[in-house]
């Protein structure tokens, strides 16, 4: 109605050709997408084992349980935090599952929703001090990560009196959990596990909610503008809280998953150098460590980067320990690689 | 149309009163920031907030706007009572801020900066989705509205110019005004051509009924569009005045410097002890 009687300000359209390149050059996952390639063409040459179905299923194996909590630490970090506490979320809910069902006689399925609350409850926690506090979610989760490690290894031993409980599948409602958890079929003579199909459910649904609902839309404000998302009435806080609270389940599902895999629960072999993975995997997925932007494909697709590097290295009968070396170099890459793509994006035309 | 006309026609029937603030007090800590403001915001009036720089402007517009809470007085829109809890609940109630920072999330795309914060949505919860494709074309139209044509909606919002990116809030706030628009003056500088655009949108809104607030440090387009003059000094309302009251010189001379406001507030103040308990 203005519109008619003035000039038009709008840029002309680039071509077509120029505009796809832009957009996919946008695209949070490219990174990700194409260290995948190179990683899979140069430990297919090198172990050929990978290129099996065994191989396969051994990739995915590794891939699962870390794309979990890696789909979940992306959003967040979209939203402009951190949460090194997943992984530690991880051993305490599978620990205090067994602890429930084992010496305490526990059914299995009230175990688990008790040990969902207990997550749950870390989540909160861990949400309300970021957001009430101010401080720097880093901190506030590497508080928590050691309060829930002391308290995760040396509680269970204070509780059980051993370092490991076993016979977990005697409880009642254990066949049922594990249909849901620790089932898996043979597909091709490998063994795929059902935790394959819960990373797929969980990037998917986290992808959808994204990009196509309302709180997808106010977790990126909240971590690319927050003072903006403020102005506009976006409930910043009940969202960063929520995605706390969503990491601490993706830590409770990798646990539960872990824990219904191998029917008991050992102190001894407690992984707890995945502390920095997930971040590391959420990063090589194209999230900016700013806030604002990133993709769940890409943590997805990073995942599978990082079990496939893991992977070959082992099969090509490499030392595992320069794993660490080609993560590294990774995350470098994949820093660059969004420290350019955010330079393009942040780049005003002068007007 | 009609209400603007019937203002200046027949000024024995004053138009209704938007928003109306009595005895607004807000504090920060023990320092009030507004301190017993009285003002009525009417339907197809604009009226210009003037004062230096930590007057209460910006208190003021948070407080209008829903971001901040007034801790003593009253509040009234469309005559009841309200207290905002959030930008959200200002919003709904159809008043709409252009903020001085224009509120515009960079890395976002054209059409969810449009709604942010008021999505949108169809289908039940838990499959309560986005309406893309209504929220893309009421951006193109809300958009073109202000002037910016041959949009592209899906494009981040900082690939739009400046200029385009003020567009974008007042095209947004415009949608979403359906009684007031509160109007903090953007401090990024504009060609001469937008601002027209700029001042062309608050005059459409002025005629469309809404009540509009327009904060800023420039006494002659404020002269030059407004209808009222809220004069603010440490806090306080300094003077009220209308167009017929002062001309642009007297107002850019009032608001040449803050000296001068503050003269004026003690002179008032004297002449006038019932300003000095407001």
């Amino acid at each position: 109605m203005i519109g008619d009687r003035l000039p038009s300000y709008g840029t002309a359209r680039p071509q077509a050709g120029r505009r796809f390149l832009s957009r996919a050059l946008a695209r949070p996952s490219l990174p990700a997408v194409v260290a995948l390639v190179v990683v899979v063409a140069f430990f297919g040459l090198q172990a050929p084992d990978l290129r099996s179905t065994a191989g396969l299923a051994g990739v995915l194996d590794v891939a699962a349980p870390l794309g979990i909590g890696a789909v979940a630490v992306a959003l967040l970090l979209i939203a402009g935090q951190f949460d090194l506490s997943v992984g530690i979320m991880a051993l305490a809910s599978s620990l205090l599952t067994a602890m429930l069902i084992g010496p305490a006689g526990w059914p299995t399925w009230p175990a688990l929703a008790v040990s969902l609350l207990a997550a749950l409850a870390v989540g909160v926690v861990n949400g309300v001090l970021v957001v009430n506090t101010g401080l720097p979610s880093f901190l506030v989760t590497l508080a928590t990560f050691l309060v829930l490690q002391g308290i995760a290894l040396a509680g269970f031993e204070a509780a059980t009196g051993s370092t490991q409980v076993g016979g977990l599948d005697a409880a009642p409602g254990w066949s049922s959990a594990a249909s849901v958890f620790g089932s898996s079929a043979e597909i091709g003579g490998a063994r795929f596990h059902v935790a394959v199909l819960w990373w797929l459910a969980a990037t998917a649904l986290a992808t959808w909610a994204l990009w196509r609902t309302a709180f997808g839309n106010a977790v990126f404000a909240a971590g690319g503008a927050r003072r903006a998302a403020r102005e506009l009435g976006v409930p910043v806080r009940r969202t960063t809280v929520a995605l706390f609270c969503l990491t601490a389940t993706a830590g409770w599902l990798i646990g539960t998953l872990g824990l219904f895999r191998l029917e008991s629960v050992q102190l001894g072999n407690a992984d707890l150098d995945t502390a920095l993975d997930f971040l590391v995997v959420a990063v090589i997925g194209g999230c900016l460590l700013t806030g604002g932007y990133g993709s769940a494909i890409g943590a997805a697709v990073a995942s599978v980067l990082y079990a496939v590097a893991r992977q070959g290295i082992t099969l090509a009968g490499w030392d595992p320990r320069w794993f660490l070396t080609l993560l590294g170099g990774l995350l470098l890459v994949a820093l660059v690689a969004n420290g350019v793509v955010r330079r393009r994006l942040k780049a005003k035309p002068r007007s | 149309m009609s209400t603007a006309s019937s203002e200046h026609d027949a000024p024995t029937r004053p138009p209704r009163p938007v928003i109306e603030l009595r005895g607004l007090t807000v504090r920060y800590g023990n320092v009030p920031a507004l301190n017993r403001v009285n003002a009525v915001l009417r339907s197809g009036e604009i009226t210009c907030v003037l004062g230096e720089n930590g007057s209460g402007k910006s208190t003021l517009v948070s407080v209008l706007s829903g971001l901040g809470r007034h801790d003593e007085g009253e509040l009234l829109v469309a005559g009841m009572p309200v207290r905002f809890r959030s930008p959200r609940h200002s919003r709904a109630l159809g008043i709409a801020t252009v903020w001085q920072d224009l509120a515009v999330a960079p890395l976002l795309s054209i059409w969810r900066n449009f709604f942010l914060g008021v999505e949108p949505t169809r289908g039940v919860w838990p499959l309560r989705r986005l309406d893309v494709a209504g929220a893309r074309e009421t951006t193109v139209r809300a958009m073109a509205r202000v002037g910016v044509t041959a949009l592209d909606p899906d494009q981040p919002a900082s690939a739009l110019q400046a200029g385009e990116r003020q567009s974008l809030a007042v095209a947004r706030a415009l949608h979403f005004g359906a009684r007031a628009l509160v109007i903090d003056e953007p401090v990024t500088p504009m060609t001469v051509a937008r601002q027209t655009l700029f001042g062309q949108a608050i005059l459409a809104a002025r005629a469309q009924g809404l009540a509009v607030v327009v904060v800023t440090n420039n006494p002659r387009y404020a002269h030059l569009i407004g209808d009222r003059f809220l004069l603010l000094a440490h806090g306080q309302v300094a003077a009220t005045l209308t167009r017929d009251d002062i001309d642009a010189d007297d107002l850019t001379a009032l608001m040449a410097g803050g000296e001068q406001l503050s003269t004026l507030t003690d002179a008032l103040t004297a002449l006038h002890p019932e300003l000095g308990e407001r």
